[in-house]
């Protein structure tokens, strides 16, 4: 133990001038990380501002009793797992897509401008989005009423129907992540070896088939890592996204929007619900954990390269 | 290969892709440039037009009375647009400088500490204590509530930007140049100013990128902890107040000499967001040359 701590020491001392360097993060993440996470105690406690996280009373697993009884949690995972579902898959197709294309145009000035328009999107706030997204639907003066009259056709209410809103969220994160992911596959097209592609062309491959059998494959580390990493975040709802698109007092459209995240949100700021909050989010954090450990198991059982740890 | 490629033929799967290609790029690129255009000719719309005809690639009836609203007197929006101006700029030197020193000294290999270190940030990227223990955090216990540290503080770093910045110099500076420059006499803190940092420009422009985005884009944190008494709060939460409650216009103007029917707040809405655009759109073609090498070289795994 002594000889131990010993060399601890020494190691320190031999450290010192990079521990110093990284300091400022270790500090930084002392406290906006790993000072919170004992506050996950909240979600089993009667919270009470006043006597504070640890002196509330204890309450148990009576929180997560409450919320799981109530039928609320079913529902909000699974909204939060089936739109992150739709939103990896087509957001990955078409990501993947834009990159191949990318690859085959062999105008570098036409590929310069539209991938500096498709990545518009991707720098914009989700607010903006939200404005965008009003512009487009609202029943007073939007563009989508305006283009329906315009072919004879009925105005439509857009947020007062549930149904159209899955659609619309996943339309509109395929359309802003687009051109930034699109970009993330093309840059791993561009460090690929054309060597393969040379020889297969002299073969007489066809465009199609060396996509098909040489440029895709050569993805699989980029796709992998990509997937890895959302699936990870399956847990987690992207909140800009539903509560900028959606608001939070559309009654109408709760069932078929309402995820964690803005669940989370809404019985903390709305209500001060805190231990209710606590308790969604602790449920999320420890299922989240679970599910990034149990897929990074999984890829390092098949692909042991690709795991992420 | 350029030479011979106009010789060898195109064969007709090749020739069809590139039609369908060029089709469907263009297709999504216009698709993602129109809602910008259309923002900007709502900006310069008459009120009424735009309330009443909707919105146009051009506007209808030119006017600049949105404009004027903004940048007339008494009217907060300008103050916030210089407020979140400062703390992008404040924020992203900070952290990027930061993010930097610690992704350079991460990957040296004679930092024996480094995996502990590495493992230290990236367990915060595996679990959180939640917005719950976040918002106590802050406004109980760091009690900063309505301060603008708030904003700046929790977004100055992140696990992701330092991995990407220590597996971008891993990947494209050999550690036998700050050897070379350590046996001149230079200490590692010198080496990484003097060397490394002028070297890495592409992950510096690309994460710098990325964090500057983060903090002009913050809405999230200063809705939370950013309440009605802070004058100037950041541009987005600004947009995000005046799409929400059209009463907050009137709030801010109170005690000036205008009428509130007369103000155009549908178009002052769309000039905001204008003003909220405006800086991104320049900073991009800036760090653009840099961009798909940072991305490439940072986001290999190791």
């Amino acid at each position: 133990m002594k000889s131990k701590l010993k060399s601890l020491g020494k190691t320190i001392k031999k450290d010192r001038k990079f521990l110093i360097m990284c300091l400022p993060a270790i500090i930084f993440f002392l406290i906006f990380a790993y000072l919170p996470m004992p506050g996950i105690w909240v979600a089993f406690v009667k919270f009470d501002f006043a006597k504070g996280i640890f002196g509330s009373p204890f309450v148990g697993l009576g929180n997560l009793k409450f919320i799981a009884m109530s039928g609320k949690l079913g529902m909000l995972v699974r909204n939060t797992i089936l739109y992150n579902v739709g939103f990896i898959v087509t957001s990955t197709a078409i990501q993947i897509l834009i990159a191949l294309l990318f690859n085959e145009l062999t105008n570098k000035t036409f590929r310069k401008y539209t991938q500096s328009f498709m990545i518009l999107p991707n720098f914009i706030s989700y607010v903006l989005v939200g404005v965008f997204s009003f512009a487009l639907f609202n029943n007073t003066n939007g563009i989508l009423n305006a283009i329906l009259q315009m072919f004879g056709q009925a105005p439509v209410n857009v947020y007062e129907n549930a149904a159209a809103w899955p659609f619309i969220l996943v339309l509109v994160n395929l359309w802003k992540g687009a051109g930034y992911g699109s970009i993330v596959y093309f840059a791993a097209l561009m460090g690929m070896d054309k060597e393969m592609l040379e020889a297969a062309k002299v073969d007489g491959a066809t465009s199609l088939q060396r996509i098909r059998y040489i440029t895709l494959p050569s993805l699989r580390p980029t796709i992998i890592i990509l997937l890895l990493l959302s699936v990870g975040g399956i847990l987690h709802g992207n909140f800009d996204l539903f509560y900028n698109l959606v608001g939070s007092n559309n009654v109408t459209l709760l069932n078929s929007t309402d995820v964690l995240e803005t669940f989370i949100f809404r019985a903390m700021v709305s209500n001060s619900n805190f231990s209710t909050a606590a308790a969604v989010s602790f449920i999320q954090s420890i299922f989240g954990l679970v599910v990034v450990l149990v897929t990074n198991g999984i890829v390092k059982k098949v692909e042991p390269d690709y795991a992420l740890f | 290969m350029k030479n011979n490629k106009n010789k060898i033929k195109t064969d007709f799967s090749g020739r069809a892709i590139q039609i369908c290609g060029y089709i469907f790029i263009t297709l999504f690129a216009i698709l993602c440039l129109i809602p910008f255009i259309m923002m900007l000719s709502a900006s310069f719309e008459d009120e009424k037009t735009l309330v009443l005809n909707g919105y146009n690639l051009i506007p209808r009836h030119f006017t600049t009375a949105a404009y004027q609203a903004i940048f007339g007197p008494g009217n907060v929006i300008i103050g916030s647009f210089f407020m979140t101006i400062g703390l992008t700029v404040v924020g992203t030197s900070v952290g990027l400088f930061l993010t930097a020193l610690t992704g350079y000294a991460l990957q040296r290999p004679d930092f024996k500490g480094r995996n502990a270190v590495s493992l230290f940030l990236y367990i915060t990227t595996l679990f959180s204590g939640g917005l719950v223990a976040f918002y106590l955090l802050i406004t109980r216990y760091l009690q900063l509530k309505n301060s603008y540290l708030a904003i700046l503080l929790p977004s100055l770093m992140s696990a992701w930007n330092i991995i990407m910045m220590k597996n971008f110099i891993k990947n494209s500076i050999p550690h036998s140049v700050s050897e070379a420059a350590e046996i001149d006499g230079a200490t590692p803190f010198v080496t990484f100013i003097k060397v490394i940092l002028p070297m890495s420009k592409p992950a510096l422009a690309t994460i710098g990128l990325f964090i500057g985005l983060g903090y002009w884009n913050e809405w999230y944190n200063s809705m939370l902890f950013l309440d009605s008494s802070v004058k100037y709060r950041p541009l987005q939460l600004v947009l995000y107040n005046l799409i929400n409650q059209a009463s907050y216009l009137k709030n801010s103007m109170a005690g000036q000499n205008i009428a509130i029917q007369d103000l155009p707040l549908e178009t002052v809405k769309m000039a905001t967001a204008v003003i909220a655009t405006v800086p991104i759109i320049l900073a991009y073609p800036m760090v653009q040359k840099y961009f798909v090498s940072g991305i490439t070289v940072g986001s290999v795994k190791g």
